[in-house]
């Protein structure tokens, strides 16, 4: 039972992953491509133009290539989706009749829709994703850090909402404002509290700047949508052929 | 009555859950692999960075 669904959240999530680079390919790409290229003409400002040398202590193009980061693109969200719709599958295997909808397809869709904002929409809003050439690299380990404490938050602040809504009884709608507030208040102070992340640097582009973050929040929430739609339909076809559904009669 | 009476969805024990969990710091090195690594882990320096720059960035993560 539960390795059927560790493999079904393994594959499903490749999958989805897969798509989702797809999505990157097309409608992200471009905006990295004009982000290098912004960076290279500022660290050749910078350096001077006549040394190659400028190449070699440049971030991109070291090792790899760009044809083969492009390549690489398909790798990172491939194996992305194959560990996250690992731990979701797990985490539903978890839920499943304890916490949310009865159905298995009903769960999986309110589970991955319930992912993506709390692990994904939360960090975005307080540190947006960025393009190359934007970010200090001096400060990528403390920036990391505050990222993952926002994701932090955003799986406590989904378990304080169902712990405060299963805490109300009566009225349905009681139960879904104290879900909210359990929720909210948590995120909203974390917006708030922690410190804000500010490096663009002066004169960068802001239609690039928010067209790629537009693709970026895209390229999650295709995967996210994709996954969480193949993971509902296959549970519940197993559903099905196991114990098929019973037509009762007039 | 006309109706459609769905298979109830059976609870799955935490006692045979728990050995599944170990499969969880795995997936999570993987992820971390894909999406935070610089070297310290994979001892390949700025190989799987590289590799992963575009999904690092396009994924939404900090990168650099």
């Amino acid at each position: 039972m539960v390795r059927t669904l560790l493999v079904r959240g393994l594959l499903l999530g490749l999958l989805a992953g897969l798509v989702a680079g797809g999505f990157a390919f097309v409608v992200g790409e471009p905006h990295v491509d004009s982000a290098i290229a912004l960076e290279e003409a500022a660290a050749q400002a910078a350096h001077g133009h006549e040394t190659p040398a400028t190449e070699a202590d440049h971030d991109h193009g070291v090792e790899v290539g760009r044809p083969v980061q492009k390549a690489g693109l398909f790798l990172a969200t491939g194996l992305y989706g194959l560990a996250v719709g690992g731990v979701f599958a797990l985490v539903f295997a978890g839920l499943r009749g304890r916490v949310g909808p009865r159905s298995d397809g009903q769960l999986a869709l309110a589970a991955a829709g319930t992912a993506f904002v709390a692990i994904i929409l939360v960090p975005f809003v307080k540190y947006p994703a960025n393009p190359p050439a934007v970010g200090d690299p001096e400060t990528i380990n403390g920036r990391t850090w505050l990222y993952l404490v926002m994701i932090l938050v955003g799986l406590a602040a989904t378990a304080i909402a169902v712990a405060t809504a299963r805490r109300v009884s009566g009225d349905p709608w009681a139960r879904r404002l104290a879900a909210a507030a359990g929720f909210l208040v948590p995120v909203v102070a974390a917006w708030v509290l922690l410190p804000p992340v500010n490096e663009v640097p002066g004169g960068f582009p802001a239609t690039l700047l928010w067209e790629f973050r537009l693709a970026s929040i895209g390229t999650q929430l295709v995967f996210w949508t994709v996954f969480g739609v193949l993971f509902g339909w296959v549970s519940d076809r197993a559903v099905r052929r196991r114990a098929p559904v019973v037509l009762a009669p007039v | 009555m006309s109706g459609i009476t769905t298979p109830s969805t059976t609870v799955i024990p935490f006692p045979r859950l728990r050995r599944w969990l170990l499969a969880v710091p795995l997936l999570l090195l993987v992820a971390y692999l894909v999406l935070a690594d610089n070297g310290a882990v994979s001892q390949t320096g700025t190989f799987l960075h590289e590799l992963m720059h575009d999904g690092r960035h396009l994924l939404g993560v900090p990168c650099h």
